[in-house]
């Protein structure tokens, strides 16, 4: 058994690894199969994570945190939790491979996923035009024709992005006004590639094996007319991924976890949440880093008012071996 | 990253196309992270299911032709091809079990 078990891998899981670890709790990250790293690795450069005045690619700087938690003696599993199981004094991990692992703390840090507009031809045409990834899809799109959906930081950072390989970049956003950043809104209308739809809301896809085009309708107007495009990017947000916890554990009207004020404390005692999937509102990496050591110190300050016997439980591996 | 055996826009045809064998082509490229990502996992597939489905990568940027002959706007992208014929696609980096799941005609 272990003293902390952390779910997630993006900022706020490494960063809870670090402290978890230089703390000797020997902490257990189960990292997910395919999605490690969290969404940085999706990303290119990232200029606002403090000490990088260069600029520092979003899959490198991951990999550095990772070997930051494991110079320290985090274990790292590249696998995926499949069960929870929060109550009582010991909670119990299960993973895809059916190996269950037991902690007396559980640090929760899985971050969001990207939210889908909710048209049926969406899905049916992802991955044939359709993309929640730029970074990924986008060098397919050399001299051609795409929109991408929202007006946030991720949506202009995609459109920018996308400038390096096709003709057009049309930014349909269904308001008249951008919520990102000052930097990144100057840097968008500068570009002579992105062409700015405002007020336009998608109504359809069309396309039989690939997408051929998108119905826009004029949120002002309600009149529809159809965009040719080959590719669509959308990044309308994402939602705190709650599904393995979210009859175990209080959320907030926004769906995330609740936590007890400024700390990561759920309503499950011994059961810590940090990251995008506590945040509504600000979801940067260096804030999820933040909530990351704050977690992992409520979980060290929660085991140090343990009994001895529910301690001793939790004998690392390397003090088994001494024994 | 995958250590499966590299095929070409040269080598398509005769190691994928002509193949007596099913044989699933995984599309990536160097700058995918999630494809990095379910490189090792197809790995496993392939040590696990070798009498069943033999599994090649194709680099998209090394290999144009052969992405575009297929209509790639995505990846990763794994293909089967039987006979000559793509018999499935699976579209994204999946966990095993999904995976597993998706190819499981091709595996059992």
């Amino acid at each position: 058994m272990r003293q902390v078990i952390i779910v997630g891998s993006g900022p706020a899981g490494y960063t809870a690894a670090i402290y978890a670890a230089r703390a000797n709790l020997n902490p257990l990250v189960i990292a997910s199969s395919v999605e490690f790293g969290g969404e940085l690795m999706k990303t290119t450069e990232v200029e606002n994570f403090p000490g990088f005045p260069d600029g520092v690619m979003g899959p490198d700087l991951m990999v550095k945190m990772q070997e930051q938690a494991e110079k320290f003696g985090a274990e790292i599993v590249y696998d995926d939790v499949t069960k929870l199981e929060l109550e009582g004094d010991v909670k119990r991990v299960t993973l895809g491979n059916g190996d269950v692992h037991e902690a007396l703390t559980i640090i929760y840090a899985t971050g969001s996923a990207y939210r889908k507009l909710g048209l049926d031809d969406e899905t049916r045409l992802s991955g044939y035009g359709v993309s929640w990834c730029a970074t990924c899809d986008g060098a397919f799109f050399k001299q051609k024709k795409v929109a991408v959906i929202g007006g946030g930081d991720s949506a202009l950072e995609e459109a920018t992005f996308l400038t390096r390989f096709a003709d057009i970049v049309y930014l349909v956003h269904r308001r008249n006004k951008l919520r990102a950043s000052a930097a990144l809104q100057d840097r968008a209308f500068a570009d002579p590639k992105i062409q700015f739809l405002w007020n336009k809301e998608v109504a359809h896809v069309y396309g039989d094996e690939k997408v051929t085009g998108i119905g826009l309708l004029d949120t002002e107007t309600g009149e529809e007319k159809t965009l040719d495009v080959t590719g669509m990017f959308v990044a309308i947000g994402a939602d705190p991924r709650t599904h393995l916890i979210h009859d175990q554990l209080e959320l907030t009207a926004e769906g995330t976890i609740k936590v007890d004020g400024r700390s990561s404390r759920t309503n499950v005692e011994g059961v810590f949440a940090a990251g995008d999937v506590i945040d509504p509102t600000y979801k940067q990496a260096a804030t999820a880093a933040g909530s990351g050591v704050v977690a992992a110190l409520d979980a060290e300050k929660y085991l140090a008012e343990l009994s001895p016997e529910l301690l001793a439980l939790a004998t690392t591996p390397a003090e088994a071996a001494a024994v | 990253m995958s250590t499966a055996k590299d095929v070409t826009d040269a080598t398509f045809q005769t190691e994928v196309l002509d193949s007596e064998k099913t044989i699933m082509v995984d599309f990536w490229a160097e700058w995918c992270g999630p494809c990095r990502a379910v490189g090792p996992i197809l790995d496993q597939i392939a040590a696990e299911h070798s009498e069943k489905l033999s599994i090649v990568k194709l680099n998209v940027d090394d290999n144009p032709e052969t992405a575009m002959k297929y209509g790639i706007t995505s990846i990763p992208a794994m293909k089967v091809y039987r006979g000559g014929e793509v018999v499935k696609t699976v579209i994204g980096a999946k966990p095993k079990p999904a995976l597993e799941a998706d190819l499981a005609e091709f595996l059992a």
